[in-house]
């Protein structure tokens, strides 16, 4: 319950992040796990329709634990601009931007079909390289994590990325860029080990 | 055309010592899923202050009346039947309107749809578990459901989860995305709870424990339970791009 706490500045903190269970698909994509005809479908399983502009990709890979097993329970969300780097939501009926996806039950890989984003704006007026944003939850994950994507066939401007440019261990790099082209990228999420991928405080 | 992209300024960041760590190993599985390296922070950039929007197109009738989104017709969920009524806001005390709240739960015995649930309670045949809604204008929600059961968990020889709803709210901006679990005032398994304590403040604890509303009830049909949503905070655009103030 939220109650006004000691700081005169403001007086609302944040309601704190709790696991998502391993449950979590009952209440995101309650379809995927048997539970039909409460919603039409599923949020987050269509990004793109025939009119979307912008290079297709399909874009798999699992979340792994520090003992190198792929969760079969983790969700992930993306968000993205479109082919413009422009980041749409709504307002573009043809590209959502943001999609959702249940890891599968058996083998731990998750699916997203997208378009290849444009290149954002950094506030200093600076082009990020085109990336796509991660939000995980799962049994386990206290607070979300949020990762990004890149690609691999984007090595010029990858190079050029202020967000990249932060990283100071550069060798952690090649954790946040999805590997292959021509529209179809792998990129595995490693939680916890000698392969952990970077995640961010944003 | 405005979008969020011009509206959203900075968000504050989040204080983590207020959420959970990562590792909280009396809750076990948190162990081989907890980064070991230290976050890599960045300023805000327009990938973290936008994101989705969902419209009212996307909210179906029954979809925050949980009692009755997957019953047969005429029948009900069995439980005690409960309105969840509360606002979403954010840390300087705004309503955060016209956001996407979606829950879910167990049923009145603790057990879950979901096929990896083997707990020997048995489903409810008019009980689904999942719900969602939009906020309000003035930030405000509300949905009717049956308490949830408390349900044992295979974490230490005998961990019961209190009675809780799961739930998952966008903010304005991807960076303010939550999941989070909602309690019921004078649960004593709360503290009790691996879950519960990977939170090390108890005034955060209580911000996640709702209240008893008897004002919101519903005489001859379902109490109320209050529960508001705090999101990060944003910070004023006012000496970055908009001068004229906001």
């Amino acid at each position: 319950m939220a109650t006004p706490i000691e700081n005169p500045l403001y007086p609302f903190k944040e309601s704190p992040s709790q696991t998502a269970g391993p449950y979590v698909h009952i209440g995101l994509t309650p379809n995927f796990c048997g539970i039909p005809g409460v919603y039409d479908k599923d949020l987050g399983t269509a990004m793109v329709t025939d009119k979307t502009k912008g290079e297709r990709i399909k874009l798999e890979g699992r979340v792994i634990d520090g003992g190198g097993n792929p969760l079969k329970d983790a969700l992930v969300e993306i968000w993205q601009a479109d082919a413009d780097g422009i980041y749409r939501g709504r307002a573009e009926p043809e590209f959502s931007g943001w999609g959702r996806c249940p890891a599968d039950a058996e083998t731990g890989i998750f699916r997203f079909e997208t378009i290849k984003p444009g290149r954002v704006a950094f506030p200093d007026g600076r082009l990020q390289a085109p990336h796509i944003n991660v939000w995980i939850v799962a049994r386990g994950i206290n607070l979300g994590l949020n990762t990004r994507i890149y690609f691999e066939d984007e090595a010029e401007a990858n190079a050029g990325d202020p967000v990249l440019a932060r990283i100071e261990h550069r060798d952690r790099l090649t954790t946040l860029i999805a590997k292959g082209k021509a529209g179809a990228y792998s990129h595995d999420i490693h939680l916890q080990g000698p392969q952990e991928t970077v995640f961010f405080d944003i | 055309m405005k979008s969020n992209q011009t509206q959203i300024a900075n968000f504050f960041p989040r204080d983590r010592s207020w959420h959970p760590k990562a590792y909280t190993p009396d809750y076990k599985t948190s162990v081989l899923r907890s980064p070991s390296r230290a976050l890599i922070a960045f300023g805000n950039t327009l990938s973290e202050t936008t994101g989705p929007a969902f419209g009212h197109d996307t909210i179906g009738p029954l979809d925050n009346d949980l009692v009755l989104n997957f019953a047969q017709s005429g029948m009900s969920a069995i439980g005690e039947r409960v309105i969840v009524e509360g606002r979403v806001l954010d840390e300087r005390g705004q309503p955060v309107p016209n956001v996407l709240i979606e829950f879910w739960q167990a049923n009145a015995g603790g057990r879950y749809r979901h096929k990896k649930d083997g707990y020997l309670a048995p489903l409810d045949p008019n009980f689904g578990g999942c719900g969602r809604t939009l906020s309000g204008d003035d930030g405000a929600f509300a949905f009717r459901t049956i308490r949830p059961g408390p349900y044992p968990w295979p974490n230490g020889p005998n961990d019961w989860r209190p009675a809780h709803i799961h739930f998952s709210v966008f903010g304005l901006g991807f960076a303010q995305r939550l999941i989070t679990q909602m309690y019921f005032e004078g649960d004593p398994l709360i503290p009790r709870c691996p879950i519960v304590r990977t939170i090390n403040d108890p005034k955060a604890i209580d911000q996640l424990t709702a209240r008893l509303d008897m004002s919101a009830s519903a005489p001859m049909d379902a109490l109320a339970y209050r529960f508001d949503i705090i999101l990060r905070g944003s910070r004023s655009t006012l000496f970055e791009n908009r001068l004229e103030g906001n």
